[in-house]
């Protein structure tokens, strides 16, 4: 396959544009909070200050966060969100994993179209409104939340009868009309934390060279909030998951389809595969391979972990160049800090065998692999039902 | 086979019927906030589209037909096109800051409320998908990990049905033990749930293309909403 050369950026200067090209949804809310119209959380706790696409500041906080669970992660690669989970145990915060939550629904939106606006818009509000009575701030899981959420926020701010018609659902379901004053997704507060993160480094990682693939509904849909520094690519792309990568001392190396999606595709994904499959292996594993021969390549999101990942099986029965293991950047950053690679990352739902990385890194998979049986005989014998954060360490 | 774009092939329906439909699309406030300002026809966004390099598909022709306000492609885009779309908005690099991608969120959703069979179609198959997410407010779930469902998925499907039960509760979140859905959901937020399908008319959408998936779902639904004394679900 022919490639084009990869073009570095690290020549051009990060320029700032004066008039940033879109408005700033932070003064649109709190205009409509003036009038009455809606209320805006705000981050009350601390926060850590990053820089968005177009040179705007934005919030990210540090603890005292509700959990917008993806669907996608929590069902099928749990050791995902448990990751981000264990990093605030293990950083010491406060957080809230919440029962009232539901799923953002944008993935059958995207896939089936079977909804509207006005239904996704409440059902993004009502979660929010939910971690609004909690005091604690949304911080979403999912990518494909993230991304839809920021539409729903645009929606809301232009459309004064969309704003009528969920306010008075909202109301029917005993909530208001709430909107955070900053839309956070979770790899956002670990690239806020990675230096902490990196404080608490115990797994060495200078060795391992990795890809990056950022997630679409994350850098192109609303690409406004996106986090962009001129030491990341000189601010040329997001800074998402390689600042995280750079602070850990892993090398992450450049490939010319970075850009692509996944192979995702929403409703590919569950009923047309073959073009996930395709695209997953001939667009990215293929290029990231014959390009940069990473360890491991890393990202930010349900379906583009799915999708690489669970991929790579149908492309080594085709012969295709693959076997590289995928990781969300909450895996990689506790697995640096020492989380147990079965009991917290729980790599075995993952597919692409990634024992050669572990050990590379000096982690023993027999013994690990081990431990975990252990605990699960525990649940197995009736000694256990299950298995608490005491007993993942 | 590749896209048929002949103006013959949907002759059968009138060509008021296909402005009407195009009149829906152009009434929907996303595409009058940003889905389309016109077209260079650059071609930059099919570049971007993953989904142009897999299927005969283009969104700068479907860009170009809604510029042209050409309703008879539109209505065969609508009909042979727009579910090839990843949905990616890969397309959103557009230097007219079209967004081809909420073009085409916008011309399915009027294929779906308006039950166009090639919509019915591409959603056959999909039923389970609308029904997991409509009824338990979360859209996939542990359980859905069966190798009959996902044979390219490779033999660790098997290993995790086989172990489902176990390798959940061996998830030190308590919210995540379920296997029928991804965490824990309260009664009283799924009760919320199915107050926001029927209050903003999703039971409709469903009943359009999907009458026996619409019956079974207000099957659920409705016990659930009795019991919690919502006999009236309108608005
Ligand atoms: S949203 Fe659809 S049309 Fe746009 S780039 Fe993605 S697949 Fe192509
Ligand atoms: S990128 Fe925009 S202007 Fe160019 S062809 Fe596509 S829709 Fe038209």
């Amino acid at each position: 396959m022919l490639h084009l050369p990869v073009l570095k950026s690290k020549d051009r200067d990060f320029q700032l544009a004066e008039n940033p090209p879109t408005e700033d949804h932070h003064e649109a809310l709190l205009e409509l909070e003036k009038d009455g119209e809606i209320i805006v959380q705000r981050v009350t706790g601390p926060y850590i200050e990053v820089q968005t696409k177009f040179g705007r500041t934005k919030k990210i906080p540090v603890e005292k966060t509700w959990h917008h669970k993806s669907c996608g992660q929590c069902g099928h690669i749990p050791g995902y969100s448990t990751s981000i989970f264990w990093l605030n145990r293990a950083l010491g915060l406060d957080y809230l994993d919440p029962k009232d939550q539901t799923s953002c629904t944008a993935w059958n939106y995207y896939a089936s179209a079977t909804s509207n606006p006005a239904a996704q818009a409440a059902v993004a509000i009502r979660n929010f409104a939910s971690a609004y009575e909690t005091g604690y701030f949304p911080i979403i899981h999912c990518a494909t939340s993230f991304g839809h959420y920021k539409e729903v926020r645009q929606q809301l701010i232009h459309h004064p009868e969309l704003r009528a018609q969920v306010r008075k659902i909202l109301a029917r379901l005993g909530k208001k009309l709430v909107i955070p004053e900053e839309i956070v997704h979770y790899s956002e507060w670990v690239y806020a934390m990675r230096d902490r993160i990196a404080e608490r480094q115990v797994i060495d990682m200078s060795h391992i060279t990795a890809t990056v693939h950022p997630a679409c509904h994350y850098h192109k849909l609303i690409e406004e909030d996106a986090i962009y520094t001129p030491e990341v690519y000189g601010a040329q792309r997001t800074a998402i998951i390689t600042g995280v990568l750079n602070a850990l001392g892993v090398n992450v190396a450049d490939y010319s389809t970075w850009f692509d999606c996944c192979g995702f595709g929403f409703r590919h994904i569950l009923v047309s595969r073959d073009f996930s499959r395709s695209f997953a292996v001939q667009r990215k594993i293929e290029v990231m391979i014959e390009e940069a021969n990473p360890d491991l390549t890393v990202t930010h999101d349900t379906g583009c972990v799915t999708t690489l990942d669970q991929s790579q099986f149908a492309g080594k029965a085709h012969g295709k160049k693959v076997g590289l293991p995928v990781m969300a950047d909450s895996q990689v950053a506790a697995l640096a800090m020492g989380a147990h690679p079965y009991k917290v990352l729980q790599l075995h739902w993952h597919n692409t065998d990634n024992k050669a990385f572990l050990e590379k890194i000096g982690i023993d998979t027999e013994k690990t692999w081990a431990e975990f049986e252990a605990s699960v005989q525990r649940l197995k014998d009736g000694s256990k039902q299950y298995l608490t954060w005491e007993d993942v360490g | 086979m590749g896209l048929d774009l002949s103006y013959n092939k949907y002759s059968s329906v009138s060509l008021e019927e296909k402005e009407r439909l195009f009149e829906e699309v152009k009434s929907d406030m996303r595409y009058q906030d940003h889905a389309l300002y016109g077209c260079y026809e650059c071609g930059i966004c099919v570049a971007a589209c993953p989904s142009a390099r897999f299927y005969d598909f283009s969104p700068r022709v479907i860009a170009q037909a809604a510029a042209r306000e050409d309703a008879d492609l539109m209505y065969t885009l609508m009909n042979d096109s727009v579910w090839d779309c990843s949905q990616c908005f890969s397309c959103d690099r557009c230097p007219r800051h079209n967004s081809p991608g909420t073009l085409i969120t916008i011309m399915r959703e009027v294929a779906v409320r308006n039950g166009l069979q090639t919509a019915r179609k591409a959603l056959e198959g999909y039923g389970r998908i609308i029904y997991k997410i409509m009824s338990t407010g979360t859209q996939v779930s542990p359980d859905m990990l069966q190798p009959n469902a996902f044979p390219d998925w490779g033999g660790h499907v098997g290993d995790i049905a086989e172990n489902l039960d176990v390798w959940r509760r061996a998830l030190p979140p308590e919210t995540m033990h379920t296997t029928e859905t991804s965490w824990y959901v309260s009664e009283k937020t799924l009760i919320e749930l199915y107050l926001i399908w029927h209050m903003t008319g999703v039971m409709d959408m469903i009943k359009e293309v999907d009458e026996g998936l619409f019956d079974i779902l207000v099957d659920v639904m409705e016990e659930r909403l009795e019991e919690a004394g919502y006999d009236d679900v309108t608005f």
